[in-house]
């Protein structure tokens, strides 16, 4: 039985600044904001407040660093990967603290917080791979001519990343980013500054020259809005709401038309067909769902199961879902620790009270499970209906809604009804019928017999409103380098 | 001073082989060690050392002064069927090796290129007394080359990517990239510790396991290396090193009927032989072979550095490069100028002690491989090539060659045809652009060519138009692990490094899967 400890460690803040060009920053407005432990909703320190000037000084920098015959632009691509793989070597060698400091400011257990750090250390360390082999092209073509593709980095990169895996985020983006040459101007969310803006000293002391890397703490509508529409800034790249995400685009067409990728939401499907091992399946749809508080764009939000087997699978992760340890993150019993805000929390039980009025059954949770901090007990709903508001939206709390089904092309159907398209689930032993999910579900990513299979190697994205563009594996480097063709006539007569 | 020139030289121009920041610190206060110790002498099987089966041994010389260094296991089939076995097991379904997490086989390779650098300065001592190339080339060239072929192959493992097809009909169609199996891997004397690399790197990212033979002359650096790897943590039998000789040991791999693929570095004479017996069992070649390299040099060209880069093109290694450039071919404005700087600078190569921080050239590798160099000096002069510089034997311990000029040589002149592979440089006259491509095309090697011109289109045409598998412009010996290496022609089959190499490694397996209905 884990608790719900008032007292959070003693974890030492070493960074609280804007970091630009290797070099730590007040706020340019003078201003500093609060952050904030989910835990128990009191402060852990004040973080400057990087706002459009502090973004301007970045750019700056990162024209500089960007700038041809830079030391960046001219490092040797073996080199680019020698210093992304020694970030990774920090990561792991500081693990102990980052995962303190990650549970602290996000509130997920500190197993999770080590997983989320090795991920993101394997993560640059692939990248570190691709900085000396991705190639351009040349071209067969007309004997008068010489014609090939450079694949040039496209310039300053910004991003801006979520609160749900600080670190993890922090790796996806700077690995493709720095893999291809750019330089990187990254916002993280105001309410996990901390973590970043440690991996901002790492990022000095792996030996990145300064302006490649620069770190803004602010919020979205004074910080992460200066980043979408800067005239100088290149390329954009967001993870976050769909809502954000389009005025993202809108925002970044407006102003220059910078290169866009976005990582949006999910409301991803879960299927067990009638021949999946009911109590594998229970485990796996379990973690699908409540894995980080649900605060996952892949969460599986909508688990559909087959009549057959429906009634045993409720009552089995019922039992499940009762059994899940919800307390301090820093105890290392617990599987859940708080959701993330106070915003986050009364939305999450807003949408539970809406599935009741709209008459899913409770089967069990449903209501806060500590009065200090933002902790909600796992919540399960059976007979939930499609049209229903917890069937449509994305709720990023601890709430599994349950759906029942006969028939395999009518589950795909339902399941593909959706504006969201980030991933689908399907267990299944059988070969065929397993390769029609895969064809047919329109979703980014299609897992079978298995969930969140999220790999360095794999690319990751959604179909229609779950995003554009790939992240991880080698499409995850076409985002950020742009093509040039360069054509050489040859004037001589042989 | 000079020698300072040439190396910088070699590191940001010709051989570009360390990053600048690595190059900063090639010069520390570094001890050299003239005697280091040998720790391994014996054959390193699953990850252990062990005496030959007959218990025969053979000696390795020191070819600065033909004096016996040590001993070491002399390798026989026996101890080749012992090594193939244990490379067999490593490589059985479900083996540690098999299922692996690629990134993983990614991670031993960056451990092994770490520990090397670690030992950086022995295994450069070790690489001059064995093969008696200059310490500061092993150290600043050979090891750091080492490292990053190393470190560049440790990052495909996890990013050899198949396809997935789009098949007519109701399949899922896909391709597996899968390591072709046990590999043999036959190196030679010139570049023990770079060749070994170059073998190792690509058999451990595709997931191969190996037996590499290592050359008679120099397998001292090889076999602590094995160390290395058993120290990085490969499991056992994925390595296998061993030390012997051609006909029995070498042979004897290129035979057995469990090793799918051989990868052979040596002359073109061994080559085909090779070749001829690895196609009754239809084994998988590559080969990197022989070459007479054509150095083109125009008379548009930054004369300083055509004389300097052509100098070192030929003289690199005591000559004793696959991609030497033997055909030096001058165009006709030039040629008296040319000549005359060439004859100047090759006056000045030092030759000595290979420890010597002054020596520019270091011996031969044998008295056999001397005794060539000076038969094929004797012939220039008999088929009346102009012998303007050196010629002789330099001293009368170790295996030096006084560094050798010819000009006015004739393309059939034997100097001209022949893989000399000694210190011996031939100038030749050309008038046009297509005479040359012509001349230069004219051999049954075709290894590598370069180009010395400021001419943007000349540039380009002309290396389109040579026969060669690198070809380098203004520049010469740029070894980046990137690019890669091989011959057309009779110089081999197959490229070395770069993504190219992982092919040959590969095999391709297509799985085609019956599905109900098919949408695009």
């Amino acid at each position: 039985m884990a608790s719900f400890t008032s007292k959070p460690p003693k974890i030492e803040i070493k960074y609280t600044q804007i970091f630009i060009n290797n070099d730590w920053h007040k706020a340019t407005n003078g201003k500093t904001f609060p952050v904030i432990n989910p835990s128990t909703g009191e402060e852990i320190c004040q973080v400057e407040e990087g706002t459009k000037n502090d973004i301007d000084k970045a750019v700056e920098a990162a024209r500089k660093a960007f700038h041809i015959n830079s030391p960046w632009r001219t490092l040797e691509p073996s080199a680019r990967g020698k210093i992304m793989r020694k970030f990774a070597d920090l990561l792991r060698r500081d693990i102990e603290y980052l995962a303190q400091l990650e549970t602290l400011n996000n509130g997920k257990p500190v197993t999770n917080s080590k997983m989320d750090i090795m991920g993101a250390a394997a993560c640059i360390d692939y990248y570190a791979g691709w900085a000396d082999k991705f190639t351009g092209e040349t071209l067969p073509t007309t004997s008068d001519m010489f014609l090939y593709t450079r694949h040039e980095p496209i310039g300053i990169c910004g991003q801006i990343i979520p609160w749900n895996y600080p670190i993890l985020m922090l790796a996806t983006k700077l690995g493709p980013a720095l893999a291809c040459g750019n330089v990187v101007i990254l916002k993280p969310s105001e309410e996990t500054p901390l973590t970043a803006l440690y991996c901002a000293a790492l990022i000095k002391e792996a030996g990145f020259p300064p302006g490649v890397v620069n770190i803004v703490p602010g919020d979205g509508p004074n910080c992460g809005n200066a980043i979408v529409l800067h005239e100088h800034i290149n390329k954009i790249s967001f993870t976050g709401s769909v809502e954000v995400g389009k005025k993202v685009q809108e925002g970044a067409a407006k102003s220059n038309l910078k290169r866009v990728t976005l990582e949006l939401g999910g409301k991803s499907p879960l299927i067990i067909c009638e021949d999946a091992d009911v109590n594998f399946a229970v485990y796996v749809a379990h973690e699908a769902i409540f894995h980080n508080a649900a605060q996952n764009c892949i969460a599986a939000s909508r688990t559909f199961v087959h009549s057959k087997i429906y009634d045993e699978f409720i009552a089995k992760s019922v039992a499940l879902a009762k059994k899940r340890i919800v307390g301090d993150p820093f105890d290392p019993a617990t599987q859940q620790g708080p959701q993330i805000n106070k915003s986050q929390f009364k939305r999450i039980l807003n949408y539970i009270e809406s599935g009741k009025k709209a008459g899913a059954k409770l089967e069990c949770g449903g209501e806060k499970a500590n009065d200090k901090g933002y902790f909600i007990k796992p919540t399960v709903f059976s007979n939930v209906k499609d049209d229903m508001e917890i069937a449509r939206e994305e709720i990023f709390g601890p709430v599994m809604s349950v759906f029942k089904f006969d028939s395999y092309d009518e589950v795909i159907e339902r399941a593909n009804a959706t504006n969201f398209g980030l991933v689908a689930g399907v267990l299944t032993k059988d070969l065929t019928r397993a390769l029609k999910f895969v064809q047919e579900l329109q979703a980014g990513s299609v897992w079978v017999n298995t969930y969140a299979a999220m790999k360095a190697q794999a690319p990751f994205g959604g179909f229609k409103q779950s995003g554009q563009g790939r992240e991880f594996g080698k499409y995850g480097l076409e985002p950020y380098y742009e093509v040039k063709t360069v054509a050489i006539k040859l004037l001589s007569k042989m | 001073m000079l020698s300072k020139l040439v190396s910088k030289q070699i590191i940001n121009h010709g051989l570009r082989l360390t990053t600048r920041a690595a190059s900063a610190s090639a010069q520390p206060k570094l001890v050299i060690d003239r005697k280091p110790p040998v720790k391994f002498q014996k054959l390193f099987i699953n990850n252990e050392f062990v005496d030959a089966s007959s218990g025969s041994t053979f000696e390795v010389i020191n070819p600065a002064t033909g004096d016996v260094i040590t001993e070491v296991a002399d390798a026989s089939e026996k101890d080749v069927d012992r090594a193939v076995k244990a490379a067999k097991d490593a490589f059985r379904l479900g083996s540690e090796w098999r299922r692996m997490d690629p990134a993983a086989r990614g991670q031993l390779l960056y451990k092994l290129a770490d520990l090397m650098e670690r030992d950086r300065a022995y295994l450069a001592a070790l690489e001059t007394l064995n093969n008696g190339k200059p310490f500061k080339d092993s150290y600043n060239v050979d090891i750091p080359h080492c490292i990053s072929v190393l470190r560049y192959y440790a990052g495909w493992p996890d990013k050899m990517n198949g396809k997935v097809l789009p098949v007519a009909g109701d399949f899922f169609s896909y391709t597996r990239r899968e390591p072709v199996g046990v590999v043999g891997q036959i190196i030679p004397w010139n570049f023990p510790m770079i060749l070994l690399c170059w073998k190792i790197g690509p058999s451990v990212a595709t997931g191969c396991t190996t037996v590499i033979k290592l050359d008679e002359h120099t397998p001292l650096t090889g076999l602590y290396t094995a160390k290395l790897i058993e120290e990085a943590g490969f499991p056992p039998g994925v390595v296998n090193i061993i030390s012997g000789d051609g006909p029995h040991c070498g042979a004897s791999l290129v035979k057995h009927p469990d090793v799918h693929k051989i990868s052979f570095t040596g002359s073109t004479q061994v080559g085909k032989l090779i070749g001829i017996e690895a196609a009754k069992l239809v084994k998988r070649t590559t080969l990197e072979l022989g070459g007479k390299s054509p150095n083109i040099v125009f008379a548009d060209c930054d004369l300083d550095t055509a004389v300097e880069m052509s100098h070192f093109a030929l003289f690199f290694n005591q000559g004793q490069c696959c991609c030497a450039g033997s055909r030096t071919y001058v165009e006709e404005k030039i040629y008296d100028e040319f000549v005359q700087r060439s004859i100047e600078r090759t006056k000045r190569r030092k030759v000595g002690d290979p420890f010597d921080e002054s020596t520019e050239q270091g011996p031969q590798i044998s008295h056999e491989q001397m005794d060539k160099i000076i038969d094929l000096i004797e012939s220039g002069k008999k088929n009346g090539a102009k012998l303007l510089v050196g010629g002789k034997r330099e001293g009368d311990k170790g295996f030096f060659v006084q560094p050798t000029l010819f000009a006015d040589v004739e393309d059939d002149h034997r100097i001209a045809r022949e893989e000399i592979f000694g210190p011996v440089m031939q100038i030749l006259k050309f008038k046009t652009v297509e005479e040359v491509i012509e001349r230069a095309n004219d051999s049954d090697y075709g290894l590598a060519a370069s180009v010395f011109s400021k001419d943007l289109d000349k540039s380009i045409v002309v290396s389109n138009g040579l026969r060669a598998g690198s070809v380098w412009v203004n520049t010469y010996d740029n070894f980046d692990p990137v690019a890669p290496f091989g011959g057309f022609k009779q110089s081999g089959l197959g490229r070395e490094k770069s993504e190219y190499s992982l092919d040959s490694y590969s095999e391709t397996k297509c799985v085609t899967i019956k599905i109900s209905q098919r949408n695009s």
